[in-house]
């Protein structure tokens, strides 16, 4: 018989140590899957993880993933906030895309004027955007105790049907000979948010997304904030009694990572995708879900945790052309991954002992 | 605008059909919630149950065994579920979350080669007198076999709950765990068999949207129905009964909408496919005001139970 034995404290080495078991056997039920799919397992994996960075299209794929893991990094860390402290936002796709919407709205008030305060207000229009997005459930929670999962995921919904409307109605390119989509903010210099340095991808949002990581990592450890957090996650009870307003902590953690996921969708608006148009968001804000937990809820995991999912997205592509892996296999690894990491983690908080039989 | 287009019978009959697969998910969803485990990821076994359904269907030409096969799958996936909570003791919130991101994921994989075909078609019943009687007929009684399974399902759910000596067991086990570990009921296999239930009845729900519902396979053909499935279990504060209730009050705004869109009123069709999404939240709102909080949710609900002795 296997026994669990609880560990006083979670046992530093596997908190490390899991994410790569996690990977590596990703790795392996991942190479399965691609193999009764009749692809080559070892050159898939190669595809996926390899040849992003050091293949022959690297030059190309690798300005890539700064692109792909800001915003994955940016949602991310607002996310580890909340989850940190048992408050469950996962609708940060609803506000990745009201932030796009609010910041590029508030943008093309100003069309065409050529100031230079247009972006940086749009930026903090899409920070308000998404923070009042994440309001809606905070507010409901503390108010009425509205249980803030099924509200922010059903907001998401609601905010995909803003994203239409506003594609084909009142955010259409009034140029544009009635196609939908805005006018393009990534060819409009005042809010044009481009490439800093040529060849690396860094765009404003990779900027802004390691700020936060080092923002995050003084609050979450030097903070009363971070303290709070940290309390309040693994024991609400022993938080009322170190005087933490637990109502506060709702509104704060739930408003930090809407604010960012809003920012995140505004920098996406400016930059990669250019426009408002009705397939704008890709999942991201689900994505950063998956990076939140294999970072730890930890800045410093989650920057490393942006950057490998962001490779997962890139070699996914590039096996999708080069292997025609299908696109949903690339999505499946990725759950994988999360559910490997969850499975695995039970070596952080438990030691396994094999129980003798007592004898009576 | 012709709001006389719409046929009040018709709306009502069809908010049965309508509510179907979210009554299905559901009923299961609540079973799982009264043994005291939180599974989130209703979504990703309903789509997992409407892929498996639908391919199971279309190779056997029957959409009976499609059903069968849907249970299955959607079983299955919730099998993930209950090794990694109840036996690696992972955090029920996240783990539900991958099972959804995993089973649309997994769906989509599988549903590649099935877009765009029919599925066999599931006919419906037709009892000669009661069937024909006017308006009570076409309303209650023309549907297709699986509108009535899922209501049979509700009412033995709460059968069980409230007179079987195994649903005081599952309801001790959902209440307090360690009380019922002390009584010497096994909280793990009381749990376990109730998430395999909860993912049964998802796949069936799932199938029920790609077999009759729709009917064919399209990508995130649940559409969020998974999420509303798990409002309607707190809506209905853990009870079977009010459950129904709520699956057809939901069943209703979503007709609603679809009819208000085909007889072209003046609201944007966005406006009018939130509606949905909106009513659920603002019961979700109104239910907790009135009673401060989720009351009656079951003691244990998402805590991990470990027999440290």
């Amino acid at each position: 018989m296997i026994r669990l034995e609880k560990r006083a404290q979670p046992s530093r080495g596997w908190t490390i140590a899991t994410p790569i078991i996690a990977v590596v056997a990703t790795m392996i039920a991942g190479g399965l899957m691609f193999a009764a799919l009749g692809k080559d397992p070892v050159e898939a994996i190669r595809t996926i993880f390899w040849d992003p960075l050091f293949g022959p299209f690297a030059s190309y794929a690798r300005p890539q993933l700064l692109v792909k893991a800001g915003p994955l990094i940016l949602i991310a860390i607002g996310l580890s906030f909340g989850f940190k402290a048992g408050i469950w936002n996962i609708g940060a796709e609803g506000q990745y895309i009201m932030g796009a919407l609010t910041g590029a709205a508030t943008a093309l008030a100003f069309y065409p004027a050529e100031w230079w305060i247009i972006f940086p207000l749009a930026i903090l229009a899409g920070a308000v955007g998404g923070f009042l997005w994440a309001m809606i459930p905070a507010v409901l929670k503390v108010r009425f105790g509205t249980n803030e999962i099924l509200v922010s995921l059903m907001l998401v919904y609601v905010a995909q049907s803003l994203l239409a409307a506003a594609a084909l109605g009142w955010l259409r390119n009034p140029e544009g000979m009635g196609f939908p989509g805005s006018r393009n903010l990534a060819q409009w210099a005042a809010t044009a948010n481009p490439e800093l340095i040529a060849g690396t991808g860094m765009h404003w949002g990779v900027v802004m997304a390691f700020l936060s990581v080092i923002v995050a990592y003084v609050i979450l450890s030097r903070h009363m904030l971070g303290f709070s957090i940290r309390v309040t996650g693994q024991s609400p009870r022993a938080a009322a009694f170190a005087g933490v307003n637990p109502g506060r902590l709702v509104i704060v953690c739930m408003g930090v990572s809407g604010a960012l996921a809003g920012m995140a969708g505004l920098f996406e608006v400016t930059g990669p995708a250019g426009q408002i148009s009705i397939d704008f968001n890709v999942g991201y804000g689900f994505t950063a879900i998956i990076v939140a937990f294999l970072g730890r809820l930890h800045p410093v995991g989650i920057l490393l945790a942006g950057l490998l999912m962001a490779l997962t997205y890139i070699g996914g592509e590039m096996a999708q052309l080069s292997l025609g892996l299908p696109a949903a296999a690339i999505q499946l690894f990725q759950g994988m991954l999360l559910f490997f990491l969850l499975a695995v983690d039970v070596l952080t908080n438990y030691r396994i002992r094999a129980a003798r039989r007592e004898v009576a | 605008m012709d709001l006389s287009a719409i046929n009040p019978i018709l709306l009502v009959a069809s908010l049965m059909v309508a509510a179907t697969p979210i009554l299905l998910a559901a009923i299961g969803e609540l079973v799982v919630e009264r043994a005291g485990v939180l599974n989130l990821g209703v979504e990703g076994m309903m789509i997992t149950g409407a892929i498996v359904g639908f391919i199971v269907a279309t190779a056997t030409g029957s959409p009976w065994i499609g059903f069968l096969g849907a249970a299955a799958g959607g079983a299955a996936l919730s099998l993930l579920f209950a090794v990694l909570t109840q036996f690696l003791l992972s955090n029920q919130v996240a783990t539900g979350l991958a099972l959804t991101l995993v089973g649309l994921g997994l769906s989509s994989l599988l549903g590649q080669n099935y877009v765009g075909i029919r599925a066999p078609s599931v006919p419906s019943i037709h009892i000669p007198v009661i069937s024909d009687i006017p308006v009570i007929g076409p309303i209650l009684f023309q549907h297709d076999p699986m509108v009535y399974v899922g209501l049979g399902i509700c009412l033995g759910v709460w059968a069980f709950l409230k007179y079987s000596r195994a649903g005081l067991v599952l309801r001790a086990v959902g209440e307090n765990h360690d009380a019922a570990h002390a009584l010497g009921y096994k909280v793990i296999r009381v749990r376990v068999l109730a998430i395999l239930f909860g993912g049964a009845c998802a796949g069936l729900g799932g199938a029920y949207l790609s077999l009759v519902r729709v009917p064919q396979w399209t990508e995130g053909v649940t559409a969020g129905a998974g999420w509303i499935a798990l409002a309607i279990v707190v809506f209905a504060s853990w009870r079977p009964g009010r459950l129904v209730i709520g699956a057809y009050l939901f069943g209703g705004v979503t007709v609603l909408q679809l009819n208000l869109q085909l007889v072209n009123v003046p609201i944007p069709v966005e406006i009018l496919s939130m509606a949905p999404y909106l009513v659920t939240i603002l019961t979700l709102v109104l239910l907790s005001a009135g009673r401060g909080g989720a009351m009656g949710a079951p003691g244990s609900l998402g805590k991990h139970f470990h027999a440290s002795s």
